[in-house]
């Protein structure tokens, strides 16, 4: 019982984790269309940011609980650098081309920022260790868990919430459901498209930032964290369905209770538990569990 | 009506290939051997291209393509190149043939996650087995070819270049010919509407699945060369980045013609070397950016520069 | 004589001058190039593959003013300048089969020095021997180089990683002869599973009746290990066995010591010295550390030693840990060889194989010796020690040494052959 619990509680805080990595990745491609590798760098990009001011600020004698909202402040403000130059100044020219060109252009932008993040920060890796266990820890059963874990678990409920009332109750949420239902259609509407597109670009990198942020408290920030997550995220988006919010988070909660249930009971398995959900998800429905109806263009 | 040079070229190129090889100073014959290994996994991946799908999961088969070849000297301890080729080539063939069945129902991303997922399900399998020295992998030793033992001879060198020069060639033309064949320009016509080409009496999904099988089969002969050059094979060869990089020099090269994923993996590979040689800490941005490069000025792949040029005169 | 013949004449003695000036210099100093391959990027190299590049180049330049201790005073390798020749260890063992190549036969270098992946190791070693280059191994771990098949110019100056598991296991039975259960958390990749399968292993040796309780093998850059901690926490273990290094050791420490892990369970880890130089939030009192040697903390007061520690300082921020050692031990098992092979006569590669196989020689971490595989493999003995914090201090105390005999598998028996049999001391 007592491992059943402690399944659930695990499984419930790395789906908060998954959810943060892939909310933005399934609003981009899902308006887009465009399979954003460099959401991995962007995670990274965050992460190092936030730990790096974090770290400026505790060192600098700073009261320790204003080092999230210093963690905050570095994610958005990597979201609204780097989104934009992306976005304005890459993926601009390409939106005319293959579907798969532009997954290219994004690796390519991801390669080049994995070598920027290692000009700037160096190799070794960066810690931060206060905010993790600032907040204290609660006990269940034999198990404790630090408060912060339920930060995490707010902010992707938190997130989720305002992502869905932004998108369905707001104009401007509206007329980005319409773009990823029909990018065409839209255009012919009278929607910007290319605004559109730059919101959402600058959206999902902030949100992207996001996860990296609030990651790094729990982590040592070290090169390659962007290659790893990346592919976690994709299999969160796929398995949700793109585009699709509240796929990406049932996707999320599935892939983190199946995670949490095989380390706990069979940890050989680890390694692949994701991607037999993803297969298995992907037989049985085979656009993923929420997907959007789309019209068959002959 | 033009004459396509294609042919005469692949059979030029070849012949030189193999008339040179004594001459060329060790690490260029390597590399080129490399290449061409490179070459005739992407080669499968035009196919695949062509036919409107994109694998990210050909790690797959080149990894098994590999395996089934060291597996061969390991347990087998049987070390012929030629019996390495053919195991790789069965091997494959049942893989791609069991997997096809599933995967050619999927399109676009989805068939490019669910390849991944299958190519990463293998990783996680082959990084378990200690047997097969999981993550570290093992080497293998190629001493044979069709009963004539050349490890420790001078010409061995050459006669693993030579035979994946070959094997290029064979590839090359297969290509060519099957390109140019029925179900060859089918392919083309399913990656612009497929609702046609079943309305029209063709299978969609039997194509698919042929082209599918037959992308496979090459990588898989790519992998066995390539483990047959290299002398070691590991995990890694079906990660998602290793098929990520056939993706990579599959858009690098083009759709336009056979000799352009030669071409394509030939300069990936000189410059991801050279960037490690001069730029060993900022390798990947010095890719990335020649991507970006190439990408932005060179729609077509790197062969639209020839194509280019013929029509310019 | 004419001005046009005289100024021909002055121009060509002057030329002739030159080129038998320069013919000279060129023939004293045309350096030795040594190839030197170590993680630049990706997890290892912040750990790993950095601080070895780091101490290479603080080795180098000591060497080439002639600033090293005895018995290595001469400047370079015998009074030949060295020159370093760098290149990424990262991109995969077939990447480096390629760059392996590239540095012998297109940047042309005499030795090469690398190699931190155990998978890099197996893929090299045939191809160093293909290009009859001598290639030194200086940080892999896998016994299988040499267990699984013989070199000629393949050489490895530190021990493999057998002898971790062998004295940790030793080390903690005997501080903690009570203990009943242990658990593990090593990355689900070769060296984390070989980790893993030793240590077990030689428990089941020593002590039979201790049972183990789970064996968590996450993901190697996973990450996040909150399922695996609360998996540990359940188990209650007496102690959790790790081979985690680098940016996943310090998160699975920052995740752990907050949800009071290391009040339920004692830490051991195989490979940790170098997380003492950096110290993230904290290290739990108690926690058994290795160093895959005596080398970084454990490294005994030598002139060597200070040596190494003062000029690794004056390039990086801390102390050197224990991959700088084992560079150091490369570096100087080469120079002894090449000079007592140009003592003998001329320093060819033929010469110095002959003088590097079963020699012994002093390093910063003590004495290496090259006993197994044929003389190509080396030994050394290795040290285990605990962490106590003395006046806020974090210190590693109560540290034993272990000699060779105890912890490593005699030539010609494979270590896990050794361990099955009962791990008996062969004759060294």
């Amino acid at each position: 019982m007592a491992q059943l619990l402690a399944v659930l509680i695990d499984g419930l805080i790395y789906s908060s984790w998954l959810f943060i990595i892939a909310v933005g990745l399934t609003l981009i491609y899902g308006v887009m269309k465009i399979l954003n590798i460099a959401h991995g760098s962007l995670y990274a990009l965050g992460a190092y940011s936030a730990a790096s001011l974090a770290g400026y600020w505790i060192k600098q004698g700073y009261p320790p609980m204003g080092s999230y909202a210093v963690m905050l402040v570095a994610a958005i403000l990597v979201g609204l650098i780097a989104g934009p130059v992306i976005e304005r100044g890459l993926l601009r020219f390409m939106y005319g081309k293959d579907e798969i060109v532009l997954v290219l252009v994004t690796y390519a932008v991801f390669l080049i920022l994995e070598d920027f993040v290692k000009l700037v920060w160096g190799v070794d890796p960066y810690f931060i260790a206060q905010p993790y266990g600032l907040l204290g820890s609660f006990d269940i059963g034999d198990l404790t868990y630090p408060n912060y874990n339920l930060v995490l678990f707010g902010a992707a409920v938190f997130i989720g919430v305002v992502l869905a009332w932004v998108l369905t109750k707001t104009r401007q949420g509206k007329m980005l459901l319409a773009v990823i239902h029909d990018r065409e259609m839209s255009g012919a509407m009278g929607i910007n498209v290319g605004r559109v597109y730059f919101i959402t670009f600058t959206v999902g990198a902030m949100l992207g930032a996001l996860g990296g942020a609030l990651t790094a408290p729990m982590i040592s920030v070290q090169p390659g964290i962007g290659a790893e997550t990346i592919v976690l995220a994709f299999a969160v988006v796929v398995i949700g369905g793109l585009g699709s919010l509240p796929g990406a988070a049932l996707a999320a909660l599935l892939v983190g209770i199946v995670r949490a249930a095989a380390v706990h009971y069979r940890p050989e398995l680890d390694l692949f538990s994701i991607y037999l959900v993803m297969a298995v998800v992907l037989i049985m429905r085979p656009k993923g569990l929420f997907s959007a109806q789309e019209a068959r263009k002959i | 009506m033009n004459r396509d040079p294609t042919l005469p070229i692949l059979v030029a190129v070849s012949v030189i290939l193999l008339a040179a090889g004594p001459f060329l100073p060790r690490w260029a014959m390597f590399l080129i051997n490399v290449s061409l290994c490179y070459g005739i996994v992407v080669l499968g991946m035009m196919l695949l291209m062509r036919t409107g799908v994109v694998s990210f999961g050909h790690g797959l088969y080149y990894c098994l393509g590999a395996y089934a070849a060291g597996t061969l000297d390991q347990v087998c301890k049987i070390s012929d190149m030629a019996v390495m080729l053919v195991a790789a080539v069965i091997v494959t063939a049942l893989a791609s043939a069991a997997l096809g069945l599933l995967l050619r129902k999927y399109r676009d991303i989805f068939f490019a996650m669910l390849s991944l997922a299958f190519s990463m399900i293998l990783y996680g399998l082959l990084v378990k087995t200690s047997s097969l020295g999981s993550s570290d992998g093992f080497n293998i030793a190629a001493t044979k070819i069709a009963g004539f033992t050349v490890a420790g001879t001078s010409v061995e060198r050459y006669v693993r270049y030579a035979l994946t020069v070959v094997c290029a060639f064979a590839a090359g033309a297969f290509m060519y010919r099957y390109l140019n064949s029925h179900m060859g320009r089918l392919a083309e016509a399913i990656r612009d509407n497929e609702l046609r080409v079943e309305y029209m009496g063709a299978s969609v999904r039997n194509v698919i699945h042929v082209n599918y099988m037959i992308s496979a089969v090459l990588a898989g002969v790519g992998g066995a060369l390539a483990a047959i050059a290299v002398g070691h094979i590991d995990p890694e060869m079906a990660y998602w980045t290793t098929s990520g990089e056939f993706v990579f020099v599959g858009i690098l090269s083009g759709t336009s013609s056979i000799l352009a994923p030669f071409l394509g993996a030939f300069i990936f590979e000189t410059i991801r070397s050279f960037a490690y040689e001069y730029s060993p800490n900022t390798w990947q941005m010095a890719l990335g950016i020649t991507m970006l490069v190439v990408i932005m000025f060179l729609p077509g792949g790197l062969w639209s520069l020839f194509t280019r040029k013929r029509k310019a005169a | 004589m004419n001005t046009q013949a005289s100024k021909f004449l002055k121009s060509g003695a002057a030329l002739l001058a030159a080129v038998l000036v320069s013919a000279n210099c060129y023939a004293q100093d045309k350096p030795i190039r040594i190839g030197l391959v170590t993680f630049l990027s990706g997890p290892a190299s912040g750990p790993f593959g950095v601080p070895a590049k780091l101490a290479a180049e603080a080795i180098v330049d000591s060497l080439n003013a002639g600033k090293v201790p005895a018995p290595y005073a001469t400047k370079g390798f015998g009074g030949t300048p060295l020159e370093l020749v760098v290149i990424d260890e990262a991109g995969g063992a077939t990447k480096q089969v390629s760059e392996l190549r590239n540095l012998v036969e297109r940047q042309d270098v005499d030795f090469v020095i690398g190699y931190i992946g155990s998978g890099d190791c197996l893929a090299v070693a045939p191809v160093a021997e293909e290009l009859k280059k001598i290639t030194i191994l200086f940080d892999c771990g896998t016994p299988r180089v040499f267990e699984d098949a013989s070199y000629k110019y393949v050489f490895r100056t530190r021990p493999h990683a057998t002898m971790d598991a062998v004295a940790g296991a030793m080390y903690l039975l005997e501080n903690r002869p009570g203990m009943k259960s242990y658990g593990g958390i090593n990355q689900n990749y070769a060296y984390g599973q070989d980790s893993w399968a030793d240590f077990t292993a030689v428990m089941g040796t020593l002590k039979p009746d201790v049972a183990i309780t789970t064996s968590q093998m996450p993901k190697f850059g996973a990450g996040q290990y909150g399922p695996e901690i609360s998996t540990l926490l359940q188990s209650n273990s007496d102690v959790i066995h790790s081979s985690l290094w680098g940016g996943d050791l310090e998160a699975f420490m920052l995740q752990a010591m907050p949800r009071n892990l290391f009040t339920r369970s004692q830490l051991i880890l195989v490979a940790g010295e170098p997380y003492l130089h950096r110290l993230p939030g904290s290290i739990p009192d108690g926690t058994i550390i290795g160093a895959r040697g005596p080398s970084g903390v454990y490294a005994q007061k030598s002139a060597l030693n200070d040596w190494l520690r003062q000029i690794y300082k004056e390039r990086a921020e801390n102390f050197p840990n224990y991959p700088a050692y084992s560079v150091a031990q490369a570096f100087l098992g080469l120079k002894t060889a090449y000079e007592k092979a140009k003592a003998q006569g001329t320093p060819g590669t033929e010469e110095i194989i002959k003088a590097f196989e079963y020699e012994n020689f002093d390093s910063p971490s003590g004495k290496v010796m090259m006993k197994l595989g044929k003389g190509h493999q080396a030994v050394t003995g290795t040290a285990y020690g605990t962490t106590r914090t003395v006046n806020g201090v974090i210190t590693v105390g109560n540290i034993k040494y272990y000699p060779v005999e105890r912890v490593q598998p005699p030539e010609g028996i494979k270590s896990v052959d050794w361990i099955k049999a009962g791990m008996k001391p062969g004759k060294w």
